[in-house]
């Protein structure tokens, strides 16, 4: 438990400092963070390639899929 | 005259405004109905050896094949008050073999050796843009021969004024496992049903439910990073275990794996996405993942998508996992009866992977040949555990537009 509130607080703390370095950025200026290559989500085309790593591995979530559930496996 | 000349000149200003064109606002906005805007396919297929079966408690061919199919319709429209509407419809079917289902039969006899899984979701996601928020409803179905699933889902976006985006999303799936045991666990036969003799008797099920609740945070850095901070909070309860994964205790008895009834789930992710120069992007990817079984594990990976143009890229990838066993696993006739819990599935062993590959994507602004194909893409990875699992995954997805 102490583990997993020292986890939070560490998050939380690189969070705040992340949003205070980052510069601003203008619409315009965001030609290249806009390219599809840059999308921060998993692509469709790897859909299939975290469900089989959710079943042979122990770990899951924390990438925008499934975190058990849904499916015979743990 | 004078009126008649008045009277003309009227005339002829009516007819000019009467065949004049009307100037229209050009910028007001317009509700528009929910219209198809997008198709996506994607199939995989995936082929799997291994000598660890859950089915032969920890021995055995784990070859699978799996061949997966999904289909998604999307569509988009605004409301009155200028909200973007998303209604997504999907469904997916997999098809599956697997050589160690021959042994839940004790004899490997079973003529199951193989299995459907269809998945059905609809999803609908209301934006609005002036206000920076968007709202999520999802409902979700599967069904295979030993397993159903109802999933529901709701979550929430805000943007904030600095290029940042935070995200909440709750879901909960509601499982039955279906209680299949092995051979020589089901009680006598015969059986029968309505003067019918049946080979199995009636299977009971028994509930799994999974709640989630997952926070993400992303923040455009500057005008070449970007970074998303995930977190879940996963708490499973119910039959966790598959009650065909045999156990072989050190005395040569065997038995089915027994593992709580609960188990909480915390994986923490971080993702970097940074555009280096004109051409090539790193995409990297960091999660610590810590539960209540005693499994520690870190994934970090790495791809690097390269646009030869500006619409083809080719893109190699590897990604690097480890974990520690989970407090109930031992191998085959390693566990002591006297244990409260055991399994000896080899996803819950002390191993580290490698995945590695590439993948090709291709989005002409035009699309592919001029037609609606505007994406292709193709995916293919190896993957390596140190239980001695191999195995191989290609993926295509098509998106219409």
């Amino acid at each position: 438990m102490k583990r997993t509130i020292f986890l939070c607080v560490i998050v939380a703390l690189f969070g705040a400092g992340m949003t205070t370095a980052c510069t601003p950025v203008k619409e315009y200026q965001k030609n290249r963070l806009n390219d599809s290559e840059m999308s921060l989500s998993s692509r469709k085309v790897e859909k299939n390639e975290s469900n089989f790593q959710s079943y042979r591995e122990g770990a899951s979530g924390a990438n925008g899929g499934k975190t058990g559930g849904g499916c015979g496996c743990n | 005259m004078k009126k008649i000349c008045l009277t003309v000149v009227g005339m002829y200003l009516m007819l000019l405004h009467a065949f004049s064109q009307v100037t229209k606002d050009s910028t007001a906005f317009k509700p528009r109905k929910l219209k198809l805007d997008e198709v996506n396919l994607v199939s995989s297929y995936y082929t799997q050896n291994g000598d660890h079966s859950s089915i032969r408690g920890g021995i055995g061919s784990e070859k699978v094949t799996d061949l997966a199919n999904g289909l998604e319709l999307k569509w988009v429209g605004w409301d009155a008050h200028q909200r973007k509407n998303t209604l997504t419809a999907g469904i997916g079917i997999d098809h599956h073999t697997a050589a160690s289902q021959a042994y839940i039969s004790k004899t490997g006899a079973s003529r199951r050796t193989d299995g459907l899984r269809m998945y059905p979701s609809l999803d609908w996601t209301r934006e609005n843009e002036r206000k920076g928020t968007s709202f999520s409803l999802g409902a979700y179905y599967s069904n295979e021969f030993n397993y159903q699933s109802i999933g529901l889902s709701a979550g929430a976006t805000k943007k904030t004024k600095n290029n940042g985006e935070f995200g909440l999303k709750l879901s909960g799936y509601f499982d039955q496992v279906k209680l299949i045991f092995p051979s020589e666990f089901e009680p006598a036969g015969p059986y029968s049903t309505g003067g019918r003799d049946k080979e199995h008797p009636d299977y009971g099920s028994s509930p799994r439910q999974t709640y989630t609740a997952s926070f993400s945070f992303t923040q455009v850095i500057n005008t070449r990073l970007q970074a998303a901070f995930l977190l879940d909070l996963v708490e499973q309860h119910g039959y966790l275990g598959l009650p065909f994964h045999r156990v072989f205790f050190a005395d040569g008895v065997d038995s089915v794996e027994k593992l709580p009834s609960n188990r909480f789930k915390l994986p923490i992710g971080l993702r970097l996405n940074y555009f280096l120069g004109d051409r090539i992007i790193l995409r990297g990817y960091y999660r610590y993942y810590i539960d209540s079984w005693g499994i520690q594990a870190h994934t970090a990976s790495l791809e690097v998508p390269v646009k030869v143009t500006p619409f083809f890229s080719i893109t190699p990838f590897y990604r690097f996992y480890t974990q520690t066993a989970a407090k109930y696993f031992a191998p085959y006739e390693q566990h002591l009866e006297s244990n409260t819990y055991y399994t000896s599935n080899y996803a819950l062993s002390k191993f580290s992977s490698n995945f590695f590959g590439a993948g090709f994507r291709v989005a002409p602004p035009k699309g592919i040949f001029g037609t609606h194909l505007s994406t292709m893409e193709v995916r293919y990875g190896h993957y390596t555990q140190t239980t001695d699992l191999i195995s191989n995954v290609i993926s295509l997805h098509l998106q219409f537009k």
